[in-house]
């Protein structure tokens, strides 16, 4: 009823071609964005924009980046939370060593670096396949773990290895409240989520969509396999070290290599996995879904009014993040974003379906 | 054995020989006994990786699962036993522990592999890995999170050979050459099983080709349970050797991120590539760390290994034995 | 097909509660409660040795509201974030807190006591570590937010030279440092590597990898190049393992020393009787059972039920008593604000002045109950450490006995050091110093 295209006829090439081809789409779209930045920032509390939106926010960058990379292109990497690390720590450099550099300048500069390095450990994709390339890409996360631990010059010498960020300003406005913050990454997130969309939907994308889902026949169509996935994992570096650089700088303030480990590799597989495959939509939701989880199932027993040890809790947390990883990928493999999507046809037709 | 395999098992051969051979030419002879402690310590490790490596590509011949879960499963076993030796004398606890494994295998075959059928390989990975934390939280859960003692009367102190022959003589752990042997006797067992059982036959059918095993009859998801089944046991001894060795805890289940480069370098569904490849990875790894670690800064095993694997790669992108594949359009 | 689609529509239903069923915030603390937070790994690699450390400091707390009603008849309202010793978990954890108003933490990691440095001064939370954290925190005129309470590293490394030292001069000698490769770890590395340019003696850094189970080419090193003396600087699983590795190339147990955090008992009894001979500093406290303030303990807490720890055994280890020591000098803190300030309950700026104002002389100490568990310590602006001595102590295969008199960390030779990497500190972060002389 309310969600109808009936009616809206295309006319115009444009017009087919363009960003959200339904004019329902649009209107939520734009209501969700004025909401996000001019609603939110007034009715969010503390807590909600640090322990929450932030980070969801910065994670959502993350496994937009490794969806390009998985979903979109089909080469599976267990390597990001390197990719975070790199481009966390070129922004610490860029910052202490060059010190009037605008912090999005720095930003973009440390995707830029963890573009080459992706790149760099892209290569090897184009001999070896599947699993075998999975496992490899973890040589890149321990590699750049150990480098971040063991070369100094990395950290500017500091002696435990820990660093922290600089204050954060951007054309002099400080980033320090929470809002400011929590608007700032929104902004970030917007723009690149923005790209991501007309990449994926461009000859690039189509280029890397050919190659994940046969890289034999996409060769034999014209489509360059060392082009399609060497820029899959330079665009999906970029947008993971201008993620790793926001959760260092703008999230944990202070780190060591640590905070980007292997676990954190997981932890974004899971989202696009969850949230969908080659889907923008879905780095969100499951970024929202792995965020907010742990935090839920924390409240549950107090909710429920039962009294766990704080162990107790954190073992049944990971039993229950297990089961329902299982359970969502037995429902729909192809994640959250599909159950959407599902949801939008049903109401397509509703309340009449026939 | 094909003229293929046979041509990768010299190339493996070789690669380690010389591997062997060159390292203590690099620093001369007076080190010699050192080197050699380097080298059997790195082997020793070296078959424990096998072990879980093994696990590992049981499963994934069987039913083409990547099996995270394996270091997940190889902690709920070693947990499992220490915590019911407790109440019951050892064999007695390790029959118990196997029990709770099997009833693993069939619980995960019913409530994850078959809703699971066909799905894509990276969701069936997800999948395992979701299993891992429940295993891993279930474990804990009702078993504690402190370190045991497990103590199956391994000796700790080590034997010093040949004295008189070099300063200071060779150490051996003999904790470690306890674990070899017990770990070349569960491999026997395994090629046996697979040679002259039934059950063997069938898994070996079913690891060739699915479809081809299901049509002349053979069951999938019985054959699932058992190879799951085989997996625990794996599990299970892995789990007792490092559990006695480092005590039973949380961190055992990290052996899993050991097992990877093992198993892409020795491929994936080949078992004499997983025992090779753990040789291989656990003597580079050791050999690394002590002779070009202090010039590196040190702590250099971890990547190291998988580097080592993915230059393997580079040379053969299916592993040392693995299946090669022939991309047709 | 209908019940794909229902469990479909679960699914929905599941991620929407996820998505959308933010948690609303628990209440827990009213206006007339101290609120403490307590950051927990009682889960993971470190968590032999995390839980008995949280339960101590839980229990005292529980302690503190069950016998005496409060610090001043105000409650204490505490509340565990478990972050399994990872870092960035320990600092979203501390970013959950803050909306609780916390006043003191004491994390017990030396990584998120350093992610979150540069946060307390802003958030005004009082940041407690006591015994670990960075060392040069102890200047209080840089850190005015950080407490290193009993001792930091280098007072610990300091004091382990010293002892080594008294065996025979260490001209020539080899040490070797068996660290976790953590800021932790690293910690202690700066001030060895002076002592070792002043006494002449060679260091070997061996970094091990959390969590530290893979240390087999550690100890081949170790049996390679023969130190003199092994430094353990190792946490959780780490530990016990080091010490298996140790015997598994027979170095002898003799000649290794652990820092505080790896000298308790979850570090030597899965070697048992193996780890026979194995030293440690002991920060001022060993295992000690038996104290008035234990006894209290078991007679409050144990006796209704209302212990946090799984049997009342625990109570007056090692990690249990520091845990217990610990959350005794953040209370004393408060005490003192609330000395200067009113009883009520105190802010974080208060509470900070109050910590820069702990003195307990042995007195003091004894009649809250800790015997000679603490040493006396007296904090000012200038000094955040208060106390820095300490004594090794052996495991003998079934206890710790002390085998040491009391070391003391030599102030002249560390005291520069941290004054000039505070110095370094307080440029990079455009800090000015405060003048001590000023601070009443």
């Amino acid at each position: 009823m309310i969600y109808r295209e009936a009616g809206q006829f295309k006319t115009t090439y444009a017009s087919d071609q363009q960003l959200f081809p339904i004019l329902q789409d649009r209107v939520f779209v734009i209501g969700f964005l004025v909401f996000a930045f001019g609603v939110m920032p007034f009715i969010g509390t503390e807590y909600l924009f640090r322990a929450i939106l932030v980070p969801f926010l910065i994670l959502s960058l993350a496994a937009l980046g490794l969806n390009i990379l998985v979903g979109y292109c089909g080469q599976v990497s267990l390597g990001t939370g390197g990719f975070m690390a790199i481009g966390a720590y070129a922004a610490y450099n860029l910052a202490v060593r060059v010190p009037d550099l605008n912090l999005i300048v720095i930003f973009l500069l440390a995707g830029a670096c963890s573009t080459v390095v992706g790149a760099l450990f892209g290569i090897p994709s184009l001999r070896i396949k599947g699993f075998y390339l999975a496992v490899a890409t973890l040589a890149a996360q321990f590699f750049i773990d150990w480098m971040f631990a063991r070369i100094k010059w990395f950290t500017h010498d500091s002696p435990s290895g820990n660093v922290s960020a600089p204050p954060l300003q951007v054309f002099g406005f400080p980033i320090e409240s929470p809002e400011a913050k929590y608007l700032f990454v929104l902004a970030f997130v917007c723009v690149f989520a923005l790209v991501a969309r007309n990449l994926a939907r461009g000859a690039i994308g189509r280029a890397w969509m050919a190659t994940r889902d046969m890289d034999v026949a996409a060769e034999v169509i014209g489509i360059r396999p060392m082009a399609a996935k060497l820029s899959a994992f330079a665009v999906s570096s970029f947008f993971v070290g201008v993620a790793g650089a926001l959760w260092a700088f703008v999230y944990l303030g202070s780190w060591e290599p640590l905070a980007f480990d292997v676990n954190r590799s997981f932890q974004l597989l899971f989202m696009i996995i969850i949230g969908g495959l080659g889907s923008i939509l879905g780095s969100f939701l499951g970024a929202a879904f792995i965020v907010v989880l742990p935090l839920v199932l924390n409240q549950v027993p107090g909710w429920l009014g039962v009294h766990m040890s704080t162990a107790t809790v954190s073992h049944v947390e990971a039993m229950v993040f297990g089961a329902l990883i299982v359970f969502f990928l037995i429902v729909e493999p192809r994640g959250l974003a599909r159950l959407w999507a599902i949801g939008k046809e049903k109401l397509r037709l509703w309340p009449f379906p026939h | 054995m094909n003229a293929a395999t046979s041509r990768n098992l010299t190339i493996a051969f070789f690669v380690l020989l010389t591997f062997g051979a060159l390292a203590p030419m690099a620093f001369g002879s007076a080190r010699f006994p050192q080197w050699l402690e380097v080298v059997i310590g790195g082997l020793m490790s070296g078959v424990l990786y096998a072990l879980v490596a093994i696990g590992l590509v049981l499963i994934f011949k069987a039913s083409g699962v990547f099996n995270f879960a394996q270091g997940a499963m190889v902690l709920f076993a070693a947990l499992t036993l220490v915590r019911v030796m407790e109440k019951l004398p050892f064999a007695l606890a390790l029959v118990v522990t196997l029990a709770a494994m099997v009833a693993l295998a069939w619980l995960v075959e019913r409530l994850v592999l078959r809703p699971l059928v066909n799905q894509e390989p990276i969701v069936l990975f997800m999948a395992t890995l979701g299993v891992a934390y429940f295993i891993d939280g279930f474990g804990q859960l009702v078993w504690g999170s402190d370190i045991y003692t497990l103590d199956i009367g391994m000796p700790k102190e080590p034997k010093i050979l040949l004295e008189g022959t070099f300063e200071g003589g060779i150490l051996v752990s003999t904790e470690d050459v306890i674990a070899a042997v017990m770990a070349g006797l569960l491999v026997a067992v395994l090629a046996l099983f697979f040679q002259k059982t039934g059950t063997g036959r069938a898994l070996r059918a079913v690891a060739d080709d699915h479809q081809a095993a299901q049509s002349i009859g053979i069951p999938l998801n019985r054959i699932w349970v058992i190879v799951w089944s085989v997996a625990g046991l794996v599990a299970l001894v892995s789990g007792v050797i490092w559990g006695s060795k480092l005590g039973v805890q949380f961190s055992l289940q990290l052996i899993a991120l050991k097992a990877l480069p093992v198993v892409i370098l020795g491929g994936f569904t080949s078992m004499p590539g997983a025992i090779i490849g753990g040789l291989i990875i656990g003597l580079g790894e050791k050999v690394s760390e002590v002779y070009l670690g202090p010039y590196l800064g040190g702590g250099i095993e971890n990547w190291f290994a998988y580097v080592l694997a993915l230059i393997f790669l580079l040379f053969r992108p299916e592993g040392l034995f693995g299946e090669r594949h022939i991309d047709r359009v | 097909m209908k019940q794909l689609l229902k469990s479909k529509a679960a699914a929905l239903a599941i991620a929407a509660a996820g998505v959308f069923g933010i948690a609303a915030e628990t209440a827990a603390q009213s206006s007339n409660e101290i609120f403490m937070p307590v950051l927990v790994y009682r889960t993971g690699a470190y968590a032999p040795n995390g839980i008995p450390w949280a339960d101590g400091y839980v229990d005292y707390i529980k302690l503190v509201n069950e016998r005496d009603g409060g610090v001043n008849g105000i409650k204490l309202a505490f509340e565990e974030c478990e972050f399994g010793y990872a870092t960035d978990r320990g600092v979203e954890c501390y970013e959950r807190f803050k909306s609780k108003k916390p006043v003191l933490i004491n994390p017990l990691s030396t990584g998120v006591t350093f992610a979150l440095t540069d946060k307390v001064p802003t958030d005004k939370v009082v940041l407690f570590s006591t015994g670990y954290g960075r060392a040069d925190s102890a200047d209080g005129s840089v850190f005015a937010w950080n407490f290193p309470l009993l001792g930091t590293y280098w007072s610990a490394a300091d004091m382990l030279v010293q002892h080594v030292k008294s065996k025979g001069p260490l001209k020539g000698k080899k040490i070797a440092l068996v660290y976790h490769d953590s800021p932790y770890g690293k910690e202690p590395i700066k001030l060895l590597e002076e002592r070792a340019k002043v006494e002449g003696f060679q260091l070997i850094l061996l970094p091990v990898t959390h969590p530290g189970v893979e240390q087999k080419a550690t100890w081949l090193q170790v049996r390679q190049q023969r130190p003199d003396y092994v430094f353990l600087w190792g946490w959780g699983v780490m530990n016990s393992t080091s010490i298996k590795d140790a015997i598994a190339v027979s170095y002898p147990r003799l000649q290794m020393y652990g820092v505080w955090w790896s000298s308790a008992e979850p570090d030597v009894t899965p070697a048992e009787t193996a780890s026979k001979g194995y030293n440690g500093i002991a920060l001022g406290h060993s295992s000690e059972k038996g104290l008035p303030v234990h006894a209290d303990m078991v007679k409050f807490l144990y006796d209704k039920g209302k212990g946090t720890a799984k049997g009342k055994d625990e109570v007056g280890s090692v990690l249990y008593n520091r845990g217990m020591i610990s959350a005794m000098l953040s209370i004393e803190a408060i005490k003192a604000a609330q000395g200067k300030y009113g009883k009520r309950v105190v802010t974080g700026e208060e509470v900070r002045w109050g910590a820069e104002h702990i003195n307990l002389d042995a007195a003091k100490i004894k009649a809250l109950g800790f015997g000679e568990i603490v040493q006396p310590i007296k904090t000012s602006c200038r000094d955040h450490e208060g106390v820095r001595r300490g004594r090794i102590h052996t495991w003998d295969g079934k206890a710790w006995s002390y085998t040491s008199d009391w070391l003391e960390a030599d102030n002249k030779f560390v005291r520069p050091l941290v004054e000039a990497s505070a110095k370094a500190y307080a440029a990079e972060k455009k800090i000015t110093p405060r003048d001590c002389s000023k601070e009443g």
